[in-house]
């Protein structure tokens, strides 16, 4: 399975405890709908050491898309939100 | 369903709108590319934007640094003069430079750091271009369009999540130069209106007026003291004829000592 930490590259996270990993997502999620800015980022930086100790980076020419995107280690809950919406903040690339 | 399997579906969904918009997806190839190619500029401004904006930085930093140390001097000549009050206002901006020296070098560090970032991303945006460049010759050379949809599908996926992402971080590397540079146009000022002193020596802040004051009135004074003493021992007749108005032999209150 192939994730990428915006800002850092893709990773494989083929032999990851997915498990454990779905854990820190479900925490994650579980911050934004309370809206809970601090238990957010303790579990987002709690994943993205997780992910950046179980994979292997992906080579740099790879033209594979990934599976997962995880934001960056200084997203903030408005930043992930604006990203999921319409628009969001990613430009069109046509 | 999961934020990041969410995430990931904003990146497809664009790319697969754009595929979709055109008629035969192999115009889209070239098109593509070059929006690749205007994205490695824009993220190679970038990285010279940040370097600039830290050289600023750099640079406030040496300036505040230098004028800390002279206010350093300038307590210790005030205090050997007998000063404690010059000594302590020399002191207390000291201190408060120091919080600004120190705020600067947390800038400078952030933006390091994005320097870092913007270059690693432009090296892993490079690879993925000269990647999509070489299939895209290979797709337009051996598919017609039907064969090509999936196999153009899956190479723009991947480009465009890149470019999407690297997008992203230039945005955010532009935030926060733009930032920073607000900041360090604030210290500009400071130093420009003399609140901190203008560092090219070319100007002196009130301190070293009032040292060099009291440097150029210890020999007006020593002056005054021997006159008085002259003055004192009955020789009022001998006063200075020359002094107009007022009491000839009250001299001896130097003012603005």
């Amino acid at each position: 399975m192939i994730v990428r930490i915006m800002g850092e590259g893709q990773l494989d996270l083929t032999d990851a405890d997915l498990e454990l990993l779905n854990d820190f997502d479900g925490k994650i999620e579980d911050a934004i709908e309370k809206n809970d800015e601090a238990t957010f980022r303790r579990a987002l930086h709690d994943l993205l050491d997780r992910v950046r100790k179980d994979s292997k980076p992906l080579p740099p020419d790879s033209l594979e898309p990934s599976q997962f995107i995880l934001p960056h280690a200084d997203a903030t809950m408005d930043e992930v939100r604006a990203m999921l919406g319409d628009e969001g903040l990613i430009p069109d690339v046509r | 369903m999961s934020v990041f399997q969410r995430l990931s579906m904003v990146f497809k969904s664009k790319a697969n709108k754009a595929l979709d918009a055109v008629e035969d997806p192999r115009e889209t190839l070239d098109y593509s590319y070059q929006k690749q190619l205007e994205l490695l500029q824009k993220v190679r401004r970038g990285v010279a934007d940040v370097a600039t904006s830290r050289k600023r930085v750099e640079l406030q930093i040496q300036q505040l640094e230098q004028q800390s140390g002279k206010l350093e001097n300038q307590g210790r000549a005030a205090l050997q003069q007998g000063r404690e009050d010059l000594a302590r206002e020399a002191l207390t901006r000291r201190s408060g430079l120091a919080s600004q020296i120190d705020g600067l070098k947390q800038q400078h560090e952030s933006l390091q750091q994005e320097e870092q970032k913007l270059t690693l991303a432009a090296q892993r945006l490079q690879a993925k271009v000269d990647a999509f460049r070489t299939k895209k010759e290979t797709i337009k050379a051996t598919y017609t369009a039907a064969q090509a949809q999936t196999q153009i599908s899956e190479a723009f996926s991947g480009i465009s999540e890149e470019m999407g992402d690297v997008g992203m971080a230039v945005q955010r590397a532009e935030d926060k130069t733009s930032e920073m540079q607000a900041r360090a146009g604030a210290v500009d000022e400071l130093l420009a209106s003399g609140a901190l002193d203008d560092v090219t020596g070319t100007a002196k802040d009130d301190i070293q007026a009032e040292l060099d004051r009291m440097a150029s009135t210890t020999g007006v004074e020593a002056e005054l003291e021997k006159m008085k003493r002259e003055l004192e021992p009955g020789g009022g007749s001998s006063a200075p004829q020359q002094i107009e108005g007022g009491n000839s032999t009250r001299q001896g209150q130097g003012e603005g000592a």
